[in-house]
C-alpha cells in the first residue's frame, strides 16, 4: 500500500496515470458525456475545467469507478477500471463532489473508516490519521461529528479520507470549493509535494486562475466533449487560461449588459 | 403577492407529480381515500342531523376538538410535515409579513390534509339541516375552524423552528415523541376503562371543551340551534380571539425565524475517541460493523427503531393483559421477543438507502460485498440477539414454562438469522424511499410510498415464510405442552437461522459486487 516512498519517477513507455477512451454516459434524454478521450500523464498535475453542467463530475465518477459508463473504457496506470475494479481502486484516491459523507462519525472515525475499508492495518491507519489531521489542521475538531463541521472542514476531512491509502492517482472533484484561503494554500502544498514525489493529481475546477497557477496540464470540457487538452502552455498559447476558456466555450454576452443597473 | 405564493404551491405540487408515476399513483390513492372518508363523514353528519341538537353538538365538538389537536400535534411529530413553503426560503425576497402570512395560510389548503379539513369543517353544516339558521352559522364557523387548524399548526411549526435548527434537539425530539404514540392504544384503553359511565361523561366533557379554544368554534351552531344566543356569541368571540392570538404568535415567531440563522452545533472535541471502532477487529467487515453500530446509536433514523423494538413487546403485553394471568403476559412477551428482534434485523434491508450518497465511500474504496454485508449484519445482530433473548427469558419466567423458553429462544435465533440473511439480499437489490440523513425518522417523503411499501411487505412476508417451521413448532409445543416440540423448535431455529444467514449474506454479497455502482446511482437519484 505504501507506494509513495517506493514510487519511481515515470520512465518512457509507462502507461499514463489515467487513460480514457470513448467514455459516454446518457441520463434519459440528456447526453451528459459524449465520447471523451483523455490521457493524464503519470506525475502530472492535471486540471479539468469546464462550465457548469459540462460533464466534469460525470466523467470523473466514471473514471473512478463510481458510475458505470454506457460505453468507453478507462485505465488507471494500465489497469482497466471497469474490468478489474478492485485493483484500479487501490491505485486511486477519490474526493467526489456533491455526495454525502458518513457524517454521524467524528472526523477521526471517518478517516480511520476509509483506511480500514481499504484493508489497511490498524497501526498504519492510526499513524496516518494523526498525520492527516495535523496536515489538514483538524486536530482540535477530530472528535466532533462531521455533521457539525463547516463546509470547508467537511471538504478537508473528505480529502484526508481520500489520501489515507497513499494512492498513486488522486481524483479531486472541486477540492477547493468553500475552503478558506489558508487551508486551500495548505492543501495546495500537500498536493504539490505529492506530485513532486511522483503522484498524479486530477482536479476539476472552474476557477481558471487556480488551475493556471497550480496545474501543468489542462483539459477544457464543454457539453460532454473535450475541446482542448495538453500542457497548460499549449492550451492557452500567449493568452490567459481564462481568455482561452471563454473563447473555446463561448457564451459571453455581447450586449451592453444591464443598463438599468448602473447607479449613476 | 398572496396569489404568487398560492400559485407557487400549486406549481410545486404539479412538479413533484412529474418526477415519477408512483407519486401520481400515491396521490391519487391518497385523494380517493380522503374523498371516500369525506363522503362517509358527510353522510354520517346528515344522519346525525336527525338527532337532538344537544347530541349533535356533543359529537361535533368532540370530533372537532380532536381535529384541532391533531393539527397541533402532528406537525411536531413529523417535523417539517409540509415544508414546501418553508418561510426560511423566502428570507431574501422581502415579502411583506401580511402577504406572507396570508399566502402561507391559503397555500396550506392546497394539498390533501388542508383541503379535506376545510371541506369537512364546512360540511358540519350538513348535520344542521333541521335548523337552517344553525346551518348557516355552521358554514361560517366551519371555515373559521379550518383556518384555526392551519394557523395552529403553522404557529407550532414556526415556534419549534428556532429550536429545530439545533441538530441535537432535532435528533432527540423526533425519537422521544414516538414513545407516547406507541402507547396511545393502551392509554386510551385505560382511560375508557377508568371512566365507567362513559355515556354520561361525554356530554359533560364536550361542554367543558366547548368553552376552550379547542372546541369553542365547533359549538356555536349547537348553541344557536338550541336558542342559547348569549353563550353562542361568547363562544364565537373565544374562537375569534383564539385565531387572533395564534396569528399574533405565528407572526412573532416568523419574524424571529426569518432573522435568526441556523445555530451552529456544539463544542469542539479533540481526537482520541474511536468509539465502537476500538471494539471491532481492524478489518473491512469490522469497520463496517463499527460504523453501523455507531449509526444505530447516533442516527435518529436507526435509534428510533432501536427504541421502538423493545417497547413493542410491552404493547403486546397490554393487549395480553386483557386476558388475565401471568401466563398470557408470558406468552405475549415470548412472541414479542421474536417481533422485537425482527424489527431490528429488518431495518438493515434499507441500509444502503439510509446511507444515501455516503455509500460512495464504499464504492470508491472497493469494499468487497462480503465485508459490507457481514459488517452490516453483525451490527444489527449484536443488538437484535440479546434483545430477543432477554424478552424470551423474561417471558418464560412470567409463564413459568421451561418449554416456552427453549422454543422462543429457537424462534429468536431463527428470526435473527433468517431476517439478516433476507435483509442482506434485499438491501443489495432494492433501494427504498427513506428519510434522508438528518431528517426526522418519521418523515415520509412526498408521494414515495407505494413501491417501497410493497417491497417492505414482500420482505416481511418472506421473513415470515422463512421462520414458519420454528414458529409452528413453538406453537405446537405450547398447545400440546410437549417439551419435545420446544427442543425441535430450538434445533430448527438454530439450523435454519444459520443456513439462511450464510446463504443470504453470500447472495447479497454477490449481488452487491455486481451492482454497487448501480446502487449508488439509484440512491443519488433519491437525493
Amino acid at each position: 500500500m505504501d507506494n509513495i516512498s517506493t514510487w519511481q519517477p515515470p520512465a518512457a513507455g509507462l502507461p499514463p496515470a489515467l487513460s480514457i477512451r470513448g467514455l459516454t454516459k446518457r441520463f434519459g434524454q440528456k447526453l451528459a458525456v459524449d465520447g471523451i478521450d483523455l490521457d493524464v500523464p503519470a506525475g502530472s498535475f492535471y486540471g479539468l475545467v469546464g462550465p457548469n453542467g459540462a460533464g466534469k463530475t460525470t466523467s470523473l465518477s466514471m473514471a473512478s469507478g463510481l458510475l458505470r459508463p454506457d460505453a468507453g473504457q478507462v485505465w488507471a496506470h494500465g489497469v482497466d477500471v471497469w474490468q478489474q475494479p478492485l485493483e484500479a481502486k487501490r491505485l486511486m484516491g477519490l474526493l467526489p463532489d456533491g455526495v454525502r459523507l458518513f457524517d454521524r462519525l467524528t472526523g477521526e472515525q471517518l478517516v480511520s473508516y476509509a483506511g480500514l475499508l481499504r484493508g489497511m492495518d490498524k497501526d498504519t491507519v492510526a499513524s496516518r490519521v494523526t498525520d492527516l489531521l495535523v496536515a489538514m489542521d483538524l486536530v482540535k475538531d477530530a472528535g466532533t461529528l462531521v455533521v457539525d463541521y463547516s463546509a470547508g472542514m467537511t471538504k478537508k476531512i473528505a480529502l484526508a479520507a481520500a489520501l489515507i491509502h497513499a494512492p498513486r492517482l488522486l481524483v479531486l472533484d472541486e477540492p477547493f470549493e468553500s475552503v478558506d484561503p489558508v487551508s486551500a494554500a495548505n492543501i495546495r502544498d500537500i498536493l504539490d509535494d505529492y506530485v513532486k514525489s511522483g503522484g498524479t493529481v486530477i482536479v476539476s475546477s472552474h476557477v481558471m486562475d487556480l488551475v493556471q497557477r497550480m496545474c501543468d496540464h489542462v483539459a477544457v470540457i464543454s457539453a460532454g466533449r473535450v475541446l482542448a487538452a495538453g500542457t497548460v502552455d499549449e492550451v492557452r498559447g500567449d493568452k490567459s487560461l481564462e481568455e482561452t476558456f471563454v473563447e473555446l466555450v463561448g457564451g459571453r454576452n455581447q450586449t451592453g449588459g444591464l443598463s438599468w443597473l448602473r447607479t449613476s | 403577492m398572496v396569489a404568487h405564493l398560492v400559485r407557487l404551491k400549486l406549481t410545486l405540487l404539479r412538479n413533484s407529480l412529474k418526477r415519477s408515476p408512483w407519486q401520481l399513483v400515491g396521490i391519487i390513492l391518497g385523494g380517493l381515500y380522503g374523498l371516500g372518508m369525506l363522503v362517509l363523514l358527510l353522510v354520517g353528519l346528515a344522519v346525525l342531523g336527525s338527532a337532538e341538537p344537544e347530541f349533535i353538538g356533543t359529537a361535533v365538538v368532540l370530533a372537532g376538538a380532536a381535529v384541532v389537536l391533531g393539527w397541533l400535534v402532528i406537525p411536531v411529530v413529523l417535523s417539517g410535515l409540509d415544508m414546501t413553503l418553508d418561510p426560511a426560503r423566502f428570507t431574501t425576497y422581502a415579502i411583506p409579513m401580511k402577504s406572507m402570512l396570508a399566502g402561507l395560510l391559503l397555500g396550506s389548503f392546497i394539498g390533501i390534509p388542508g383541503a379535506l379539513t376545510l371541506l369537512a369543517s364546512v360540511g358540519t353544516a350538513a348535520s344542521w339541516w333541521r335548523h337552517p339558521l344553525a346551518a348557516v352559522v355552521a358554514v361560517v364557523c366551519g371555515a373559521l375552524a379550518a383556518v384555526t387548524c392551519i394557523v395552529a399548526s403553522r404557529t407550532i411549526t414556526a415556534a419549534s423552528a428556532s429550536l429545530a435548527s439545533n441538530r441535537r434537539f432535532k435528533d432527540f425530539s423526533g425519537i422521544i415523541v414516538l414513545v407516547p404514540l406507541m402507547f396511545l392504544g393502551p392509554i386510551m384503553n385505560g382511560i375508557s376503562n377508568g371512566v365507567s359511565d362513559f355515556g354520561a361523561y361525554l356530554p359533560q366533557l364536550a361542554n367543558s371543551i366547548s368553552w376552550t379554544p379547542l372546541g369553542a368554534v365547533w359549538s356555536v351552531p349547537a348553541d344557536v340551534a338550541q336558542g342559547h344566543h348569549g353563550p353562542a356569541a361568547l363562544k364565537f368571540l373565544i374562537a375569534l380571539a383564539t385565531i387572533t392570538a395564534l396569528v399574533w404568535v405565528w407572526k412573532a415567531c416568523l419574524a424571529r425565524a426569518l432573522v435568526t440563522p441556523a445555530a451552529a452545533g456544539g463544542a469542539r472535541r479533540g481526537r482520541g475517541k474511536l468509539g465502537f471502532f476500538a471494539w471491532f477487529p481492524a478489518t473491512p467487515s469490522g469497520a463496517v460493523a463499527a460504523r453501523c453500530l455507531t449509526y444505530w446509536f447516533r442516527d435518529p433514523r436507526y435509534s428510533a427503531g432501536l427504541l421502538m423494538a423493545p417497547l413493542l413487546p410491552l404493547v403486546l403485553v397490554f393487549a395480553g393483559s386483557q386476558f388475565d394471568g401471568g401466563a398470557a403476559t408470558g406468552i405475549a412477551l415470548g412472541f414479542g421477543s421474536a417481533l422485537a428482534a425482527s424489527l431490528v434485523v429488518w431495518s438493515i434491508s434499507a441500509d444502503i438507502s439510509y446511507d444515501n450518497t455516503a455509500f460512495a465511500l464504499h464504492v470508491a474504496t472497493g469494499v468487497n460485498g462480503l465485508a459490507d454485508r457481514t459488517g452490516r449484519a453483525v451490527a444489527a445482530g449484536v443488538l437484535a440477539l440479546p434483545l430477543g433473548l432477554l424478552y424470551a427469558v423474561v417471558g418464560a419466567i412470567f409463564a413459568k414454562d421451561a418449554g416456552q423458553l427453549l422454543g422462543t429462544v429457537g424462534l429468536v435465533i431463527g428470526v435473527v438469522g433468517s431476517g439478516l440473511g433476507l435483509a442482506s439480499v434485499f438491501s443489495a437489490r432494492f433501494t427504498m424511499n427513506v428519510p434522508l440523513p438528518g431528517d426526522s425518522p418519521l418523515k415520509t417523503r412526498p408521494g414515495n410510498g407505494l413501491a417501497s411499501a410493497m417491497i417492505q411487505f414482500a420482505g416481511f412476508a418472506g421473513m415470515g415464510l422463512l421462520v414458519l417451521p420454528e414458529l409452528v413448532l413453538v406453537i405446537v409445543g405450547m398447545v400440546t405442552g410437549q417439551v419435545l416440540f420446544s427442543w425441535l423448535a430450538l434445533l430448527v431455529g438454530l439450523i435454519l437461522g444459520a443456513v439462511f444467514l450464510v446463504v443470504g449474506v453470500r447472495q447479497g454479497a454477490a449481488l452487491y459486487n455486481r451492482r454497487a455502482p448501480e446502487l449508488l446511482l439509484s440512491v443519488s437519484l433519491d437525493r
